[in-house]
């Protein structure tokens, strides 16, 4: 489907080509902000401007001041040291829960499925400032508010809905024969569980939890109102960064959460097409 | 054994009859099922249902006039509002005892705060009293009445007695009126001045805004996940990284970026003065508006659309375009006819997640639109931290929330939740 | 046995006067504030000597003040107060006082006097004005212009921010319509002593945002302190209002060509309460600090960082260069007699009436 054949038409192959273009330009489109981020955050002034200077390659323009603070101000340095505490907690909380109940919502005959499901869905449903407000007013009540496990398991709320849907759609093609022969094998649920049928639906958790994983990440709203000065998160860094002093420091922060996910991303696919390899398939 | 056959049950091996036997492993069955869901559906309950339950309460709660005031509540039941005149002395004499140990237990501004939304200056009017009251001899023989309207006018007006009485009882529709801008006047419900209306049009608002986010939503995606479904995988996987690139980059920053590009010296403005397609003095409005609300969530919310209409076309083999077309038909008629019925499900997919994730969407609609281009949750978020009337906050948050369950229910209805897939 | 009584005596006398041993004293305070620069100048200028004074002691700051009623209010429901200071303005002070949410206080006795024995009540002066509020600082919020933009003649008055003709181009404004309808009423013609009669009628809140109408157009709003300077740097806006220490930061420490315009600025106060019904340790050590970092030398200090001026008379002799630039900070601040010839001061009791009725008037008008 994707080469042009040879038969092709004039107008076909007009086509052909325009429509790569307006594909090249929705990709530009998704990725032109980070575009100008990066730059920006080599700025040697304090605004989100191109200063002529900058715009002259001139190198009195550019500086690594942004950087050099996101590493040294401990307030910033502690925001991360919170995401790094919260996140993955948050999510380790969300894809094990949410999985097992997964599990249990595509066997057949569940009672009140439709209720159940809506309910497991509602965090991704309702607007994130009800969610938050609520969170805020309940967890003041039980004593969870300012906590690290408040937060935590706010974040976890949040991001179940990821994981429900994604380990749902794997669920829905696999097929239960396999866990019936594991069982008439002599296995027990629980190796059944793990040897099974774990790894054919393992694509479906990992990706659920990665939405989950920067749900709690990315997040701003909540962890303003559930969160106390112990927990804040770099969002919430970046978030009062925007607010009390626009400075490029969040710039810079960005700039290198890019890299690092471009890092993770490209090693993830390099892995993959290594596998593969070694399997002696084929791509794809 | 002609006779079992006949009119006894048809047993099962350990001699159960099947029915029975069928009915406890379904049982089983649905019990394990209920197992494995039930730690989660506690947790949600817990740390999400009930928080948020416990939110859209407060949108009727009402019982701080009726527990700061129980004798004046109590006093004013027989009084007739419309009649014009000022309660009799022994509601006042009930105002002084209440005000007296509300005041002393500093929550007669709380009680003034709560009336003053229905009625400006009766917030004051509970506070400068409030002052003298913790002194005030209950036992002295004062007329009340008199001495109360001494010590500020406003308890001479009806309209602040009525504002009490109506609001006196534990549960309130005020607040829900007041978020459809309507409000309690003499005779009931009415509408709300035109000057102060907001509500309803802002909701308005924000359902067409959210649909706009969602049609080009679905436009912008669709060329992109037909791309990345048909080019080899190796290079569908490189461009895919650019697709999760933009969620990996926090919506703050997102957020900001547009603004560097969309302002009136901003990047996208100054390349267009200087190719010569705008001029300087007349560079384009393009943030502070719906239309920079549009596009800033448009790009954040892009993958969602993507995603789910990537998985779907990956399932569509390439055989029955091929098929299509070799049948005779053009290569618009194989699209249309064949081809973009079988991605309806990713659309359907896509758009309910977008425009359920728009609606609710405040931090960038505060930060780039502008007094136009903002939603109804700058609002809910505004009561909620800024002018602190919670109750509005809970029940505007309620009249949104209804709208996306009613959109959730259509959904649920006509695609399946379970169709939805991300990635 | 007596003497024994006569000590016993004496101890409670001075733990009464507010001397209380150290070891009775919590070793952790969490002070609320507005973090950026601002904070920074409260960190240099008082917490980082005073921790230096206590070795023990860590101090814990929550960037919250923007929330601070919203926050403390739900802490006081749920019974669990984690703040031992809040940095608040005068406005929200008032509101948290009056709600039993702050302590109140006995502002000579908790409060060092002036050098010279000027009782601190004297020595604020009408500052204090709730029971339960200690300011720190004077602010204004007022108006910038970009000095190369505005033409060749630059604006003098606060009026100028209405005449589109002579001064074209974008104008930021804050988004609420505290202080932004008495600029418009006063420019319309209204004396300064009439703008809260006026506004108390209908026709008064029309004829304001009538005039607010006659540049809604070209009005930027912002929320956030931190915009106006990026908008002003930006060249998106000609002129902006903001808190005057922004602009002093954007002009002198950005080198940015902004001038400012101090006719009509909007005076307002910060400073600190505490929130009401502390267990003792962390009240005696909330109050220890307190009494350290608004005396009179601290407070000057604090001026060396930022230039919000200092809310002690005696305070005001003593403010000196800026701690980096080495500029006299004396001519920015808000309260210098060449600034303040011609100023706003809000009128906190009107507006704590009206701000919900006005606000959602103001709602309603923008979204016209």
């Amino acid at each position: 489907m994707s080469g042009l054949p040879p038969y092709a038409s004039t107008g076909q192959r007009v086509w052909y080509y325009t429509f790569r273009v307006i594909c090249g330009l929705i990709f530009f489109f998704l990725i032109a902000p980070i575009v100008v981020v990066i730059p920006l955050s080599f700025n040697a002034q304090d605004f989100f401007t191109f200063t002529p200077e900058m715009l002259r390659l001139d190198p009195e323009g550019f500086s690594l001041k942004h950087y050099r603070d996101f590493f040294t101000d401990s307030g910033w340095q502690a925001a991360l040291w919170n995401s790094v505490r919260i996140a993955p907690v948050a999510t380790i909380l969300s894809v094990s829960l949410g999985t097992l109940a997964a599990i249990g919502l595509s066997q057949d005959h569940v009672p009140a499925r439709r209720a159940i499901m809506a309910i497991l869905i509602s965090p991704m449903i309702v607007p994130l400032i009800i969610s938050a407000a609520g969170m805020y007013f309940f967890f003041s009540r039980i004593g969870l508010q300012g906590s690290y496990w408040g937060v935590v398991l706010a974040h976890a709320a949040l991001g179940i809905p990821f994981v429900i849907i994604t380990v749902t759609a794997t669920l829905v093609g696999f097929d239960r024969s396999l866990t019936r022969a594991a069982a008439n094998m002599g296995a027990d649920p629980v190796t059944t569980f793990f040897r099974v049928q774990m790894p054919l639906i393992l694509p479906g958790v990992i990706s659920g939890a990665l939405f989950a994983f920067i749900t709690s990440f990315d997040e701003v709203v909540v962890v303003l109102f559930v969160g106390s000065a112990g927990q804040k998160t770099l969002p919430w860094q970046m978030f009062l960064g925007l607010r009390e002093q626009i400075s490029p420091t969040i710039l810079a922060v960005a700039t290198i959460l890019v890299v690092v996910s471009i890092a993770l991303l490209t090693t993830v696919e390099l892995l993959r097409r290594r596998s593969e390899r070694l399997r002696g398939m084929s791509p794809s | 054994m002609s006779d079992m056959t006949d009119t006894g049950p048809v047993l099962a091996a350990d001699g159960t009859p099947l029915k029975r036997s069928l009915a406890r492993a379904l049982r089983r069955q649905k019990m394990r099922a209920l197992m494995l869901i039930a730690p989660l559906l506690l947790f949600i309950l817990i740390s999400f249902i009930l928080p948020v339950g416990d939110m859209l309460y407060r949108s009727v709660q009402n019982d701080i006039v009726s527990k700061t005031l129980p004798n004046t509540v109590v006093a004013l039941e027989s009084w007739d509002a419309n009649s014009g005149e000022l309660p009799e002395e022994a509601v006042f004499a009930a105002m002084a005892t209440d005000l007296k140990s509300a005041a002393a237990a500093k929550i007669h501004t709380k009680v003034g705060g709560r009336l003053n939304y229905e009625n400006p200056g009766i917030s004051s009017l509970f506070r400068k009293t409030g002052r003298k009251a913790t002194k005030f001899d209950l036992e002295a023989g004062i007329v009340w009445k008199d001495e109360l309207i001494d010590i500020n006018d406003g308890w001479g007006d009806p309209d602040v007695w009525r504002t009490i009485q109506t609001y006196s009882s534990p549960i309130t529709a005020g607040y829900f009126l007041n978020a459809i801008d309507m409000r309690v006047g003499p005779d009931g419900a009415e509408s709300r001045p035109e000057e102060e209306q907001i509500y309803m049009n802002l909701l308005k608002r924000t359902l067409w805004m959210s649909m706009m986010i969602t049609i080009s939503c679905i436009l912008l995606a669709y060329p992109v996940a037909w791309i990345l479904a048909n080019l080899p995988a190796r290079q569908a996987n490189l461009l895919m990284i650019l697709v999760l690139l933009p969620f990996w980059t926090s919506l703050l920053v997102r957020t900001s970026a547009w603004k560097i590009l969309l302002q009136q010296q901003g990047v996208i403005n100054d390349i267009l003065v200087w190719i010569g397609l705008v001029s300087d003095d007349a560079r384009l409005v393009i943030i502070n508006n719906q239309f920079g609300t549009i596009v800033a969530m448009t790009h954040i919310l892009l993958p969602f659309m993507i995603l789910p209409m990537y998985s779907v076309m990956q399932t569509i083999p390439v055989t029955y375009l091929r098929a299509a077309k070799s049948l005779g038909a053009t290569d618009w008629t194989a699209f249309w006819r064949v081809y973009f019925p079988q991605t309806i499900p990713g659309i359907g997919a896509g758009s309910i997640l977008v425009f359920i994730l728009a609606i609710g969407y405040y931090i960038t609609p505060a930060l780039v639109g502008g007094t136009k281009g903002t939603f109804i949750s700058n609002q809910i978020a505004f009561h909620i931290s800024t002018s602190l009337n919670w109750g509005l906050a809970a029940a505007l948050g309620a009249i949104l929330l209804a709208v996306v369950l009613v959109l959730y229910w259509a959904y649920d209805r006509i695609v399946g939740i379970d169709n939805v897939k991300l990635g | 046995m007596k003497v024994m009584k006569t000590l016993a005596a004496t101890t409670a006398l001075t733990v009464a006067a507010g001397a209380v041993a150290a070891e009775d004293m919590a070793n952790e305070l969490t002070l609320v504030s507005w973090g950026g620069a601002y904070q920074a100048s409260q960190n240099k200028a008082y917490v980082e000597p005073y921790l230096a004074m206590n070795p023990g002691l860590t101090v814990i700051w929550d960037e919250s003040s923007a929330e601070a009623v919203a926050k403390l209010r739900a802490m006081d429901e749920a019974k669990n107060v984690t703040w031992d200071l809040v940095d608040a303005v005068a406005s929200d002070s008032m509101r948290l006082c009056d709600e039993g949410l702050a302590e109140e206080l006995d502002h000579n006795a908790v409060l060092a006097a002036a050098p010279d024995g000027t009782s601190a009540t004297d020595d604020f002066g009408d500052l204090i004005v709730s029971d339960c509020f200690v300011p720190q600082i004077v602010y204004s919020t007022t108006f910038g212009y970009r000095t190369d933009m505005v033409g060749a003649e630059m604006p003098t008055s606060v009026c100028d921010i209405f005449d589109t003709t002579k001064f074209p181009g974008k104008r930021s404004l804050q988004k609420r319509p505290i202080d932004n309808v008495e600029w418009a009423l006063y420019c319309d013609g209204v004396a300064k002593d009439e703008i809260y009669d006026t506004l108390g009628t209908d026709e008064g809140v029309a004829r304001a945002f009538a005039k607010l109408d006659t540049i809604k157009s070209d009005v930027v709003w912002w929320t956030a302190g931190a915009e106006t300077p990026q908008l002003l740097a930006d060249g998106e806006v000609v002129f902006g209002s903001t808190f005057n220490g922004r602009l002093f930061s954007a002009i002198a420490e950005q080198n940015q060509p902004i001038g400012m315009l101090w006719d009509m600025q909007s005076f307002d106060l910060d400073g600190w309460i505490m929130p009401a019904n502390l267990p003792a340790d962390r009240k005696a050590r909330a109050l220890d600090f307190l009494k350290f970092a608004t005396d009179t030398q601290r407070l000057a200090d604090q001026a060396a960082y930022i230039s919000y001026g200092p809310a002690r008379a005696s305070s005001a002799p003593l403010v000196g260069k800026h701690a980096e630039l080495g500029i006299d900070m004396a001519p920015h601040m808000p309260t210098d007699p060449d600034n303040s010839g011609n100023i706003h001061v809000y009128d906190y009791e009107w507006w704590a009436d009206n701000r919900d009725d006005l606000n959602a008037k103001f709602e309603a008008w923008l979204a016209k």
